[in-house]
Order: structure tokens, then sequence, then C-alpha cells
């Protein structure tokens, strides 16, 4: 079926040149990354932009970067691209980790994670991640630029703190000076690709604190401040896995959609918190497993 | 809208043509190149059944709009047979028979190339993974992961 939505193209050879085209038109300019999401908004005639600006043509704009401690994403780095990188492997897991979760190969090597995160859906793979690691985005706009932390991004379902005259330009994760182990936790469907019913991102540090964000279970992927509180210091154990169980509940508010009812995701939230967080303690002081190992776990 | 020149390589020839933005790769493809190996499945990137290799990964054309090809290397089955892992895997597929009405099998062949080049010796788990955005209505799945397995073996 062709698509029938009207639009103009431009691929950008310069930063300069893109924020004034988006500043020009504001939002009625796109910004074409993998297209995995804009394409099929497109083609269902849900969005109908009069231009798109292509970035993939910007030098360093698929880079991944990790200096001084700090791993910069720019914004075309595919899903493909975060699972092929030892640094994030190594310094991000949980990241790693819901990167191979998102949809299917030929998905992932072209959905970025940028994209990911200012299409802003609730099931957001990427999203989790982010916010345990207190993840921070660049923006930019023709006169300025600015950091956005990513607990201040997701602002209600599919909308984010962007303006219509800026770009995300890249991601920034500072890695944990400290010894943390992580880990991302989704439910769908059936493996392979499915969106997520629910995701679990924990992350555990040295002295006890943990760091833990939900996605599918609110209209916006968000961490869980209460839980976190409660946990911190606390040695998991079935006790302390069933009271944090019941503040986590109080922490999200799911609804039923075509994926699960909101019963189900309010039981499952509660197993996958318990879940999350055991992995994350084993992993503490056994190390994470294998590309491979990790998907039959 | 403004029509783009586009230049790229389409198994192996170099293609020049002039492209409205709003035609998907796919069509692209399948209406103005004739190239048909790549199926109108779901047209909305869930199947897989439009896959080809850009730069050597596997993309869904239907989410790739032509313009985007500019200066890109495209390979479909068509002209897969050229690489001697994807010679390997149509034989092996052959031989297990496994396809029945073939309608998937363009997409899967090319997502088992991008595997085997990158991972020749992958296992069941792998291929699995490699394959699950490949949807097929017909086999079960069975006779095809086999017959990645064995091309994966030797
Ligand atoms: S036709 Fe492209 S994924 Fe189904
Ligand atoms: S053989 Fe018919 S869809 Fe796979």
């Amino acid at each position: 079926m062709p698509i029938t939505a009207q639009f103009e193209y431009e691929k950008v050879k310069s930063w300069s040149e893109a924020l004034s085209l988006k500043s020009a038109k504001g939002s009625s300019a796109k910004i074409l990354a993998g297209g995995t999401d804009l394409v099929v908004l497109l083609r269902e005639n849900w969005v109908s932009p009069d231009l798109l600006i292509d970035l993939k043509g910007l030098e360093g704009i698929s880079d991944i970067s990790f200096k001084n401690g700090v791993l910069t994403l720019g914004a075309n780095v595919t899903f493909s691209d975060l699972i092929k990188s030892q640094t994030v492997k190594k310094h991000f897991t949980a990241l790693w980790e819901a990167a191979q979760t998102v949809a299917s190969v030929g998905v992932r090597n072209r959905a970025t994670v940028a994209g990911n995160i200012c299409s802003a859906v609730p099931c957001a793979d990427s999203a989790g991640p982010l916010l345990v690691y207190e993840a921070e985005i660049n923006l930019l706009s023709e006169k300025e630029s600015r950091k956005i932390p990513a607990e201040k991004w997701f602002t209600g379902p599919k909308k984010t703190a962007i303006e219509p005259n800026e770009i995300l330009h890249s991601i920034e994760i500072k890695a944990p000076v400290s010894k943390t182990s992580a880990a991302y936790l989704k439910l769908s469907r059936y493996e392979g690709e499915d969106l997520a019913q629910a995701s679990i991102t924990a992350l555990l540090d040295c002295d006890k604190n943990y760091k833990i964000a939900f996605g599918s279970l609110a209209p916006t992927p968000r961490r869980a401040y209460k839980t976190e509180e409660f946990l911190k210091g606390k040695k998991i154990d079935k006790e302390t896995l069933s009271q944090a169980g019941k503040i986590f509940e109080k922490e999200i508010a799911p609804i039923s959609d075509i994926r699960s009812s909101k019963e189900y995701r309010l039981h499952m939230a509660k197993v996958m918190l318990s879940r999350a967080l055991e992995k994350t303690v084993s992993r503490y002081y056994k190390g994470v497993p294998h590309y491979g190992e990790g998907m039959i776990e | 809208m403004k029509k783009h020149s586009i230049e790229f390589k389409l198994n192996g020839d170099i293609v020049k043509a002039e492209v409205l933005p709003n035609k998907s790769l796919l069509d692209f493809l399948r209406s103005d190149m004739g190239i048909k190996s790549p199926k109108v499945g779901c047209d909305r990137g869930d199947c897989g059944a439009c896959t080809v290799l850009m730069n050597g990964k596997t993309v869904r054309s239907c989410l790739v709009l032509a313009v985007e090809a500019d200066g890109c290397e495209i390979v479909t089955c068509e002209g897969a047979n050229a690489n001697k892992l994807t010679q390997k895997l149509q034989k092996k597929f052959h031989e297990k028979n496994a396809f029945q009405c073939g309608f998937c099998a363009p997409g899967v062949i090319l997502s088992a190339t991008e595997l085997l080049s990158e991972n020749p010796k992958a296992g069941r788990e792998e291929i699995k993974e490699a394959i699950s955005g490949n949807l097929c209505r017909c086999t079960g799945y069975e006779p095809i992961v086999e017959a990645i397995e064995e091309a994966a073996k030797k």
C-alpha cells in the first residue's frame, strides 16, 4: 500500500541546518531517525508533518562514546548498536538487556534509543534503564542547548519535555562509580516480538540503595521512589519483598488494554518487582550472564 | 512534494532514480524496480516479509523510505545468491523442505544470512532470536530452525 500522507524530506548536512529548519517549521517538522515508529504513524495517517528532517547524514550521530565515565549516545544510535557495545554491556547492564528485548533484529537495526524516548509510549523499553541510570537528555535549539534529566523527560503518554523548536542531540549517562548491578525484566505475551505488558528495571549499589523504574504500569515510565525509600539499606528476603510489593502497588496505575487487563498487571507487577530485585541481588554477587545465556535465563 | 534523486547499489548494480518522499523502499523495489522477493505482508513492521539487507543489515523495507536508500547498498533475495553463505542456507532449506507457501522465505533467508555472517556458529536460541521477527503462517518454524542449525554446523 502506498503511503498517502504528503510531506517533504530533507537530509540535513549540518546541525545548524537542522535546527533552523526545525525552528522555522516547529511541530510540523518531524525528525526521522529509524522510522520504525514514524513511518507506521505516517502510513496510518496518525501524524501529518509537512517535513521530515533526516539527521542520519550528520557526523558522529551514530557514535557511542565513553569518556571520563560518561557514556554518550548519538541521536541515531540503534538498539543493535547498544547490543554490540562492550561498554554498554559492562557498565549499563540493564540498558544492554533492555535493548535485546526490543522487537526483533530487523527493527533493532533501525530503531534508535532517541526515537524510543521521543515516541515516549508507556512501554518504551529504554525508558526504565535511562531512569535508573539517571541519564540526561541533551537538547539543541537554534539559540540554546539544555539538558533534561530522564526523570523530567516523560510528561504524559507520548509526551515529552522537548519543545517544538528543539532536537534531541544525544543522551548522556554517568557510569556508576561504585560497584552496582542491575536488571531489566519485561513481561510480554510471547517471547520474541511484543511490546511490554509490564517492565521493571532495578539497580543496586554497594550501600544497598535500590533504584526501581517501571514501564507499561502508568501513563508514563517512572521511578518508584516510595518503594526505593522503603528498600533502602534492607536485605532482600521474602518479608521485605512482600512489603515492598504493597508499597509498589500504590505507586503504579495500570490500565486494561489490548495486551492485558489492569488486574493482571497489578498482580504481575509485584511478581516482577520481586524477580527483578532477586535477580539484581544475585547479579551483584555472581555477575551477569553472557549473551545467549541471558535470553534463556 | 518534491522529488529527490537517489543513487544506490541494488544487488550489485548502481541504480539512479527520482523518488517522492512518501514512497517506501518496499514499494519502490516492487513497483519501480520489479524486484518481487520482498513481500508486502503487514506493511507496518510486524511480519518481516519485506526484509531486505541495507548495508549488510536486515531492515523492514516497508518502514524505510526509498529516499533513505540514497548512498546505501541494498541486497534482496534476488542478489543474495551471490553470497556463499546464502547459497549454503538455501541448499539446507531446500533439503529440509523448510518452507511451504514460501511467502516468508525471502525474509527468513536474509535474516539467517545476517545472523550467520556475524555469528557463523550460532546456536538454536540465537537462531530463534534472529528469525523471531519473521512470521511464518505455514511451517511452525521447526524445519526452518533445523535448516539454519545445519548450515551453522558446517
Ligand atoms: S510488510 Fe514489512 S514487516 Fe510486514
Ligand atoms: S512457508 Fe508459508 S509463511 Fe512461511
